[in-house]
């Protein structure tokens, strides 16, 4: 009898191609997402050493980073250098026979909502991909990570990757969420309680009532957002939200491979006594609607709350409060819900989901946003997109005042022609609020598509309950 | 990666010491989507005036030293900026061996992972194979890995020292990606027996 293993345990012994004797692994990957920017040396690699991608196949390619997302991008793209990038990766797709979804395709989008929607991450599977938030699909049960540009050339030829095994760490959320409480407050609270660098070194296994009652879009924004905690990757075991949400998709298996993929599927949970090397616990209704104040994901406080004084911190953090606080302009002590919106933008591979859309919807079904804000949406996908037209939530935002916008990354890291100019502040459903990344001098708080959709509205950070209140 | 064995070429004389990556590929041409093609760029801003002109004087500009494939430089070679493109320039233009009493760090690791072979070489030698570039064309230099000597183009032989391991991955052309791809057979068997087991995969 083996000794009892955790989720992550089971999807690496089931990966393990080669074991050195220094515990260095070669790992097999199942599904590679590959994207624009980081791509582009890698294929030239191969063509350079006349090496192919060993499994076509199991590669998917999409342009999102750098695309623009208005109209007539399909014919032209004005940013030399993203132009070059995203042809280069047409180019590359085509030469090297992997799957790719251009952008003139309705699938087209950020690559980690392309993926699921697709049915091409799979519970127990490992994905890779040139990009940080590749932890996404763990809400599958999946071992998800991102990579570097030597590493996608690595994959590209040999299906595997080089690697040492993580160790383990459970975040049970216990309980019930509060009305107005989001997936994207989970994770931001999370991030909060364990700092950036909390997961180093591990890979997090969500669990928990709160966690199992979240939606798959909901365990997707959890996950999303397990790099920012400093883990490697994050998971949820798989259950029956989950085989619904894959079921009939497109990549999904069919007939007898379905039913085989189901009781392996099923194998696939922590098992009783296994063991964490680190346990973080949350009760799901002390977890309030929250927003960031500073310029790290664990800068976060319930939007009840006040900016802080750089000396409410101890060590190297009371210098960075001190810049954070700086370059974020604002005065220790304001409340929160004083603080005045330029742009809201509701989007990301963190929140650009139908459920999210949805969320965003709810709270601006016959409003306005306030005269003279910025608002856009920018669905994480054609697909997305299509539904939200068809369920009528593109007229509430349109009608709202917001832009509609194409499918794409965006304004998420301002890579594309979306972004912020110096001092212009952000309320943002994306997973990074360094300095810059949503242009520079940018100024990013970020929220759940709810609490953006409420701020989009008073024209400054809300607390969407008591909007909640007054819709009821 | 291309394997080194053996190479006979042009060595380029470049005395000045600390030459980092910087010169040896400016930022501007980092924005690039690939490795190749930077050679032309290679040493971009001693090598061409504001308007684009070549400046006669500087080594590689000079018609002897046009197809260099060596270079012997001053002391720490390759400092500052951790950038890969500054091996991926050198290879690009031709450079597969650069001779130095000493590098930086990251760009010695850096050649290696790009088939370059970087030797270090005591201060007396450098300065006679530096002599000897300096002899131009029909001077050949050869550098054997196998036995680990550099022979001038009159006949002088020094041995240098080479880690093994790497050795062994420059002598077969083994990158990374060339050391996994040894265990293919692991890779094969893995596939065969997990697409029995996941067939859906
Ligand atoms: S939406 Fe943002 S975080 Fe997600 S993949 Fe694109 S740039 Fe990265």
């Amino acid at each position: 009898m083996t000794a009892p293993r955790t989720l992550y345990d089971k999807i690496w012994d089931d990966h393990v191609v080669h074991q050195a004797e220094d515990g260095t692994c070669l790992l097999y990957i199942d599904r590679h997402l590959v994207h624009e920017v980081t791509s582009p040396q890698a294929f030239e690699g191969l063509r350079m050493t006349g090496r192919k991608v060993r499994a076509p196949e199991k590669t998917i390619a999409v342009p999102d980073h750098n695309v623009p997302t208005t109209a007539g991008r399909d014919t032209h793209i004005d940013n030399e250098e993203s132009r070059i990038q995203v042809e280069a990766l047409d180019k590359n797709a085509k030469d090297f026979g992997i799957n790719y979804y251009p952008v003139s395709d309705i699938r087209q989008g950020i690559v980690h909502i392309v993926g699921p929607e697709q049915g091409w991450t799979l519970p127990g599977m490992t994905v890779v991909c040139g990009d940080s938030h590749t932890a996404t699909h763990g809400a599958f049960g999946s071992l998800a990570h991102g990579i570097g540009t030597s590493e996608v050339e690595h994959v590209l030829a040999t299906q595997t990757l080089i690697q040492k095994k993580s160790k383990n760490m459970k975040v049970e959320i216990t309980g019930k969420l509060r009305p107005g409480v989001t997936a994207k407050d989970i994770t931001l609270s999370v991030i909060g309680a364990t700092g950036t660098a909390g997961g180093t070194g591990y890979v997090i296994e969500y669990c928990g009532e709160a966690i199992r009652d979240l939606s798959m879009e909901g365990r997707m924004t959890v996950c999303n957002m397990a790099i920012e905690g400093g883990a490697r990757a994050g998971l949820i075991a798989p259950d029956e939200k989950t085989f619904e949400y894959i079921k009939g998709r497109p990549h999904a298996p069919k007939g007898a491979a379905w039913e085989a993929a189901m009781t392996y599927w099923k194998s696939l949970f922590t098992d009783e006594g296994a063991h964490f090397d680190k346990v973080v616990t949350l009760k799901g209704e002390d977890i309030a609607p929250v927003v960031t104040w500073g310029t790290s994901p664990e800068d976060v406080l319930p939007i009840t709350g006040t900016v802080p004084a750089p000396e409410d911190f101890t060590g190297g953090k009371v210098e960075a409060a001190r810049r954070s606080l700086e370059y974020m302009g604002l005065t220790p002590g304001m409340k929160l819900s004083d603080i005045k919106i330029d742009t809201v933008f509701i989007g990301s591979c963190t929140n650009g989901r139908i459920e999210d859309l949805r969320a965003a919807a709810a709270i601006l079904k016959g409003k306005k946003i306030k005269p003279g804000m910025r608002a856009m949406v920018v669905p994480g996908s054609g697909l997305v997109r299509a539904q939200a037209e068809e369920e009528g939530l593109a007229q509430i935002f349109i009608d709202a005042g917001f832009e509609w916008r194409l499918a794409g990354c965006s304004m998420c890291l301002a890579m594309n022609p979306d972004q912020l100019s110096p001092g212009e502040r952000c309320a943002a459903t994306s997973n990074r609020n360094f300095e810059g990344r949503q242009g520079r001098g940018g100024r990013t708080h970020l929220l759940s598509p709810a609490m953006a959709a409420a701020a989009a509205v008073t024209g400054h950070l809300t607390d969407v309950r008591e909007m909640m209140a007054e819709n009821a | 990666m291309d394997k080194f064995t053996t190479l006979t070429g042009v060595a380029a004389p470049m005395p000045l010491v600390n030459i980092d990556t910087d010169m040896i590929i400016p930022k501007q041409f980092l924005k690039t989507i690939q490795r190749s093609g930077l050679g032309k760029n290679l040493f971009d801003e001693m090598r061409y005036t504001q308007d684009g002109a070549e400046i006669a004087d500087f080594v590689l500009n000079q018609p002897a030293y046009r197809k260099a494939e060596i270079i012997v430089a001053g002391d720490n070679f390759g400092c500052g900026s951790s950038r890969e493109h500054a091996p991926w320039a050198l290879l690009d233009f031709g450079i597969r061996c650069v001779i130095s009493t000493s590098f930086a760090d990251i760009f010695f690791n850096n050649c290696f992972k790009n088939g370059i072979l970087p030797i270090v070489m005591p201060q007396e030698v450098v300065n006679v194979l530096m002599e000897d570039a300096k002899k131009g064309e029909n001077a050949r230099m050869t550098v054997d890995l196998e036995a680990q000597t550099v022979t001038t183009s009159d006949g002088q032989s020094f041995g240098f020292e080479v880690d093994p391991f790497r050795k062994h991955c420059l002598l077969n052309g083994l990158d990374d990606i060339g050391l996994t791809l040894e265990k293919v057979a692991s890779i094969d068997t893995f596939e065969a027996k997990a697409g029995l087991l996941r067939p859906w995969v």
